[in-house]
């Protein structure tokens, strides 16, 4: 038995090995939501934009309820739904590319994730604000009626305020091309002949 | 022509590793004296090559051979000489060129500073330190050579240097820090050599630990340069981020750490030898798997791995032989390493043992947490940041119950602490710890938080149980100078330390609860008040560097004034002490803009500037910080290495190379309930 216990580091090691080396050079694919075809839960959060410096160095929200975000902002508009942290470092990397799609006329609301309102503030003024709304998720309490894994996620929400699709990690041109734009698409389509 | 010399000497290099890992080791299997000897000559003819081949990369920088594509993507005419130089391990390839040019340098200390090891011993240990050499210089020439041309039609000029990297900080990080993962090497050869021979006594606890030490103070150095570096150049005032590649140096020091503690507990009582050699293996192993992590883009970008599947092939393969080679190495041999000691639950023994999982549970809950975003990815669930409250949530709680275990640890006995006596010495810091953190907070007028008294109260019962024992340890007849003269450095180098750690952890409890943060709109002339420091905003002038040119912001700061006065101009009673000047540089080879913040630093608190947008009608945003005590963070850190050299040089380790006792196996006949225990743990 005391032998045998002392292979136990070399095993670990293999298992690890031979995960990186099935790793190597695989697609990470989308994970799958609970909530797909569901509608978005429901929530009342204040928008970032709405906090205040305070004296120590944080920021702080009074506001009147009927001032909050809700699951309404969905409604009406095809929207991607853009889960970030100041904390994340992959956030920082698909930044850029969400203030290109941004720019190309895509609504994006962000979910500002478990984090500092002053740092995200200075976060936008910093790098770039693609976001129509930002909820300031503070306490992560959407996040986890979500069921947000990590950050950063996005989430492809239709007119109706109903996930359609979600992916996880960095969207960049690749992700966006290969698996959100078709769908996001055929959704403003859809949007467009209802209206008609 | 000089590119190809480097590029020859480097394969020069490759060949006498390689007879520098078989020549020796195939001796002392067969027991050919000449073979044995021939493990130094090869050491020190292996650095002079990879030295020239050094020389050659520096040279075609310094002399702007954009023809050479490393250079042409790391370097640009405009920058200066010394940032040419350290562009040179700006990247991928340079950066491994420096790897093993320390890694030989290593090597050629341990072959001259070793005269006194038995032969075998030195030719196995160089021998593994030479099969190291060998899967680098492979790496390099088949996958990553420095030297490679652009011809026919090199650029006209070179891409530059990352303006990230163009400080000062960043021309001696890597190469501490290098010194450091490398230095683990040593340690990682003499366990492997340990092995092989199948003899693992506290002599050799004594040869490795002043090798150990040496590579845990300059690793230490590293991370505070990185640490420090990331805190003036990148502009968000932080000191630690627990980005992959901080945790990827963090993870090496903590099995250095750990090991370094294992190995006095291996050298004075005979003990925990298997998991010392384990934790030697560990250290190295951590070490190779940051600098690739790091210098593959696995952990930030999955997919700089997958671009260039023969490198990541070949790192993996590499880290197999290596890690898994000497894993199953341990696996077959350490269990012939002999019996080992008993010891009471209360004693110095435990109390090591206790630092060493407090340790390891640190250093997995870090490993989880950096590369649960990869093993995430490999599983298909996309990429992930884990963020620094996962950190903070595990490493709070082991940092606070480290200091404590720390303070009384180190007071124990070996073998057997009476508990009335342990007591008696208990009594003055747990009484006096709080107090005084309370008093500390108080006379420096912050409010009393849980966090804070509970971190100021964990590094002043260190500090208290450290100084406590110098005093009664110094104690002696011919009076207290003699008693302090007669301390050996070894101990002194632990004092330092942990005192060093109660220094960290002061700066970090006092930072992180009591910083002023303010991210504003001024306008030249507006002034702002923080934490009692008055920031005046002057003006906004255009200056040009060598290859940049930069806004630069004027700030004058003074003491608080009575009424606050928001927007006051300058009155004569609160005349301006410093002026700070941030900068906005826009580097011109890339076009990057980089923040260049301005500190005022001191002992007690440093005052940071950024400055960050043009908001346009002459107003900028701007973030000012009032950072208390932050200072001891570095200044910990500094202790800590100190520590770790002073304990280098205790006379014990040159001494043992004069009278080298073999194996001492202290008290193995005793049968006890604790030596069953140990067993079981070794």
């Amino acid at each position: 038995m005391d032998r045998i216990k002392l292979f136990i580091p070399l095993i670990i090691f293999v298992v690890l090995a031979a995960m990186l080396y099935w790793g190597l050079g695989r697609d990470p694919n989308a994970m799958p939501s609970a909530l797909i075809s569901r509608s978005v839960p429901a929530f009342q959060l204040p928008d970032l934009g709405q906090f205040k410096p305070a004296g120590d160095g944080s920021a702080t929200a009074v506001i009147a309820e009927a001032d909050m975000l809700d699951e309404t902002l969905f409604l009406g508009h095809v929207s991607l739904l853009n889960v970030w942290a100041t904390w994340c470092i992959s956030c920082r990397v698909e930044h850029p590319y969400l203030l290109d799609i941004a720019e190309s006329g895509v609504r994006i609301i962000g979910l500002n994730y478990k984090d500092e309102a002053a740092a995200a503030q200075q976060w936008l003024s910093k790098l770039g604000d693609p976001y129509t709304h930002t909820i300031a998720d503070t306490k992560g309490g959407l996040g986890l009626d979500l069921g947000v894994f990590g950050a950063p996620e996005t989430y492809l929400v239709d007119h109706l305020g109903v996930i359609r699709y979600k992916h996880v990690g960095v969207v960049d041109d690749r992700v966006w091309r290969t698996k959100l734009q078709s769908r996001y698409q055929a959704l403003v389509d859809v949007l467009a002949s209802g209206a008609e | 022509m000089i590119a190809e010399l480097g590029h020859f000497a480097l394969i020069l290099s490759l060949c006498l590793a390689c007879a520098q890992a078989l020549i020796p080791l195939a001796g002392t299997l067969s027991n050919k004296s000449l073979w044995i000897a021939t493990a130094r000559p090869l050491s020190c003819g292996q650095f002079v090559f990879v030295a020239i081949s050094f020389a050659c990369l520096v040279t075609v920088f310094v002399q702007d051979d954009f023809s050479v594509a490393y250079v042409a993507n790391n370097s640009n005419s405009l920058l200066p000489y010394y940032y040419k130089v350290s562009a040179v391990w700006g990247a991928h390839e340079g950066s491994l060129l420096l790897w093993v040019l320390i890694l030989a340098g290593w090597t050629l200390a341990v072959a001259m500073f070793s005269r006194s090891l038995p032969a075998d011993m030195v030719a196995r240990v160089l021998s593994v330190m030479g099969m190291i050499s060998v899967g680098f210089y492979l790496f390099m020439l088949l996958t990553s050579n420095p030297f490679e041309r652009l011809l026919p039609f090199p650029p006209v000029d070179g891409k530059d240097l990352n303006p990230l990297l163009q400080d000062i900080g960043l021309i001696i990080h890597p190469p501490m820090l290098y010194m450091g993962y490398v230095g683990f090497s040593v340690a990682f050869a003499f366990a492997v050599a340990a092995l092989m021979a199948g003899r693992m006594d506290s002599a050799w606890a004594r040869w490795t630990r002043p090798w150990t030490n040496a590579a845990w103070s300059f690793l230490t150095v590293g991370i505070f340069l990185g640490s420090w570096w990331a805190y003036y150049e990148l502009g968000w005032g932080g000191w630690w981020f627990w980005d992959p590649v901080e945790n990827a140096s963090l993870m090496p020091w903590l099995a250095g750490t750990a090991l370094i503690h294992s190995l006095a507990a291996s050298e004075k009582r005979g003990l925990f030898r298997s998991w010392t050699l384990l934790l030697a293996i560990l250290a190295f192993s951590l070490s190779l798997l940051g600098t690739f992590l790091v210098r593959s883009g696995v952990l930030t970008s999955v997919h700089a791995f997958a671009t260039d599947p023969t490198r990541g092939v070949f790192i993996l393969a590499f880290l197999g032989v290596v890690i898994g080679g000497s894993l199953l190495l341990f696996a077959l041999r350490s269990s012939t390493l002999g019996a080992t000691a008993s010891f009471n639950w209360l004693s110095r023994e435990a109390g090591l043992l206790l630092n060493n999982v407090l340790l390891v549970v640190a250093l997995a809950m870090v490993l989880l947490g950096t590369l649960y975003p990869l093993l995430a990815d490999v599983l298909g669930w996309g990429k992930i940041s884990v963020g620094p409250p996962y950190f903070n949530f595990f490493f709070v709680p082991l940092g606070l119950l480290l200091m404590l275990a720390m303070g009384v640890g180190a007071n124990l006995q070996w073998k057997r602490q009476g508990s009335g006596k342990l007591f008696s010495l208990s009594k003055a810091p747990l009484l006096l710890s709080p107090l005084l953190a309370v008093l500390w907070l108080l006379l420096a007028g912050w409010d009393v938080k849980v966090t804070s008294l509970l971190g100021l109260t964990a590094a002043l019962w260190l500090t208290l149980f450290t100084l406590q024992d110098v005093v009664q340890k110094s104690s002696h007849s011919g009076g207290r100078r003699a008693g302090l003269a007669r301390l050996s450095k070894s101990y002194w180098g632990m004092v330092i330390a942990h005192l060093g750690i109660a220094v960290l952890a002061i700066g970090i409890t006092l930072t992180s609860n009591y910083s002023d943060q303010r991210d504003v709109r001024l306008v030249a002339g507006e002034r702002i008040e923080v934490a009692g420091y008055g920031f005046v905003f002057h003006s906004v002038e255009q200056i040009r560097g060598p290859n940049y040119i930069a806004q630069r912001g004027r700030f004058d700061v003074s003491k608080a004034t009575k009424d606050g006065g928001q927007g006051a101009s300058l009155k004569p009673e609160n005349k301006a002490f410093t002026s700070l000047w941030p900068e906005k540089r826009r580097y011109l080879a890339t076009g990057n803009t980089m923040t260049e913040a301005d500190i005022d630093g001191g002992l007690f608190r440093d005052l940071y500037v950024a400055l960050g947008e043009p908001l346009g009608d002459g107003a900028w945003s701007v973030r000012v910080y009032v950072k208390p005590y932050i200072r001891w963070i570095w200044l910990g850190a500094l202790m800590i290495a100190l520590g770790g050299v002073i304990a280098a040089f205790d006379k014990r380790y040159r001494k043992a190379r004069l009278n080298v006792k073999q194996t001492t196996n202290v008290d193995s006949s005793e049968t006890s309930p604790a030596l069953a225990l140990a067993k079981k743990e070794n």
